[in-house]
């Protein structure tokens, strides 16, 4: 069976790609790296964290390239002077939004934000930090959730939910409020539905979820399919 | 004989752990090379009193917690031509800054280890700068031309931006810089 196909240009470049695929992928799959957070290969694009978005010319308006699928001709511009300045704006505002201290952190120089800032030159802040106190929930017996590291990515709910099946994660209020939580907002102890996966842990991109007394770089995974194979081949909690 | 004329470079030492000093002083062998353009006019591993006039560079290491590192940094600002925020207390808060998250821990933070925490002479000293409401990072009470984040930063980094400074070039810190 043959799949209907779509042309288009990223940077410049010509490419074909399966009809339905995103522009995240497209340009993935022809060696152009668009920068991105929230996004993770295997789960549900959720267009979150804005650190993808990409022009699309005749649009005055930007585009999350993890969300957007491919139409013919369309000519996409991954990398401009604006869009850069638009991800440092990013970067910075996830940095002020909560207490973000990467030299107490678990997760330092295995942070994706950190890396981030890192790579797009981001040195200070325009804005001013808040500087929260985010509750902490550590009654589990090895993982812990540090709510003031949380850049709401939803990594953890998303992989929770479709990986492990179990839907333990959700997110409670909105914008700078919300919160990840267990069940029906319980400590982490008490949840009745959490199989103590460990997948959100290792999804996270930076220090919220870890597991307690693991050092964080054999924790963090980038890619989940080892977490479906183990699922198949029924490695998890032997 | 010509006479190279000598950058003017000052450092400050303000609520930090001297640790982007060290790093400073881990530039080893290349401080030899700085030595060579560079007139140290103030530094706390330096005996020099009073923030001089017409400094070329200061880099300043620490967040601003007490009065009298608001106005040291605001004089250093006044009289510098180049003021470059050194590590993370500098640019962030970092640690220090911590603090900030309890609205009253100007108090709070002297009653926990002078009090709470001591078990003699039970007393918040009073001679000492008083505190700030809140510890802030250099740029949100002075401009600050350049930023180098770390925690330390590494010694590279810093004779990177001194390097670039002293040869009259604007230093880039895309991919170079990292907080932590």
């Amino acid at each position: 069976m043959s799949v209907a196909t779509v042309k288009l240009k990223i940077d410049d470049v010509e490419v074909e790609v399966p009809e339905g695929t995103t522009i995240l992928k497209a340009a993935k799959d022809n060696g152009i790296d668009i920068p991105t957070l929230c996004n993770l290969e295997g789960l549900t694009s959720y267009g979150g964290c804005r650190m993808c978005l990409v022009e699309i010319s005749g649009s005055p308006k930007l585009f999350p390239a993890c969300t957007t699928p491919v139409s013919p001709g369309i000519e996409v511009t991954t990398n401009s002077d604006l869009l850069h300045e638009y991800r440092k704006m990013t970067v910075q505002l996830l940095l002020s939004e909560r207490t973000h201290i990467c030299s107490v952190c678990i997760a330092n120089d295995h942070c994706e934000l950190q890396s981030l800032a890192n790579q797009l030159g981001v040195d200070h802040t325009m804005f001013e930090r808040n500087w929260t106190r985010e509750e902490i929930d550590l009654t589990h017996d090895f993982l812990v959730i540090d709510r003031n590291r949380c850049i709401l990515c939803t990594r953890c709910i998303r992989v929770c939910d479709e990986i492990e099946g179990v839907h333990t994660l959700d997110l409670k209020l909105r914008g700078k409020d919300a919160q990840v939580i267990m069940d029906l907002d319980n400590k982490w102890v008490n949840s009745c539905s959490c199989t103590s996966c460990r997948k959100c842990a290792k999804v996270c991109p930076v220090g919220a979820i870890y597991i307690e007394g693991e050092p964080v770089s054999h924790t963090k995974r980038k890619d989940i399919a080892e977490f479906i194979l183990a699922r198949r081949n029924r490695k998890w909690r032997q | 004989m010509e006479t190279i004329k000598k950058t003017k470079l000052a450092t400050i030492w303000l609520s930090g752990c001297s640790g982007c000093h060290m790093s400073f002083l881990d530039q080893d062998e290349l401080l030899l090379e700085l030595a060579k353009k560079i007139q140290l006019v103030y530094s706390p591993i330096a005996d020099i009193k009073i923030f001089p006039e017409n400094v070329d560079v200061t880099l300043v290491e620490g967040a601003v917690a007490n009065e009298e590192q608001l106005s040291l940094l605001k004089q250093a600002r006044e009289r510098t031509k180049i003021l470059v925020s050194l590590g993370d207390c500098a640019v962030t808060g970092n640690v220090t800054a911590l603090r900030n998250a309890w609205s009253n821990s100007d108090q709070a933070v002297l009653e926990r280890a002078y009090i709470e925490n001591a078990n003699a002479n039970q007393q918040i000293p009073t001679d000492v700068p008083k505190l700030l409401k809140k510890v802030h990072p250099l740029h949100e009470i002075v401009k600050v031309d350049y930023f180098i984040p770390g925690c330390p930063p590494a010694a590279d980094i810093i004779n990177y931006v001194l390097t670039e400074l002293l040869a009259g070039r604007k230093p880039n810190m895309e991919g170079r810089s990292k907080y932590g």
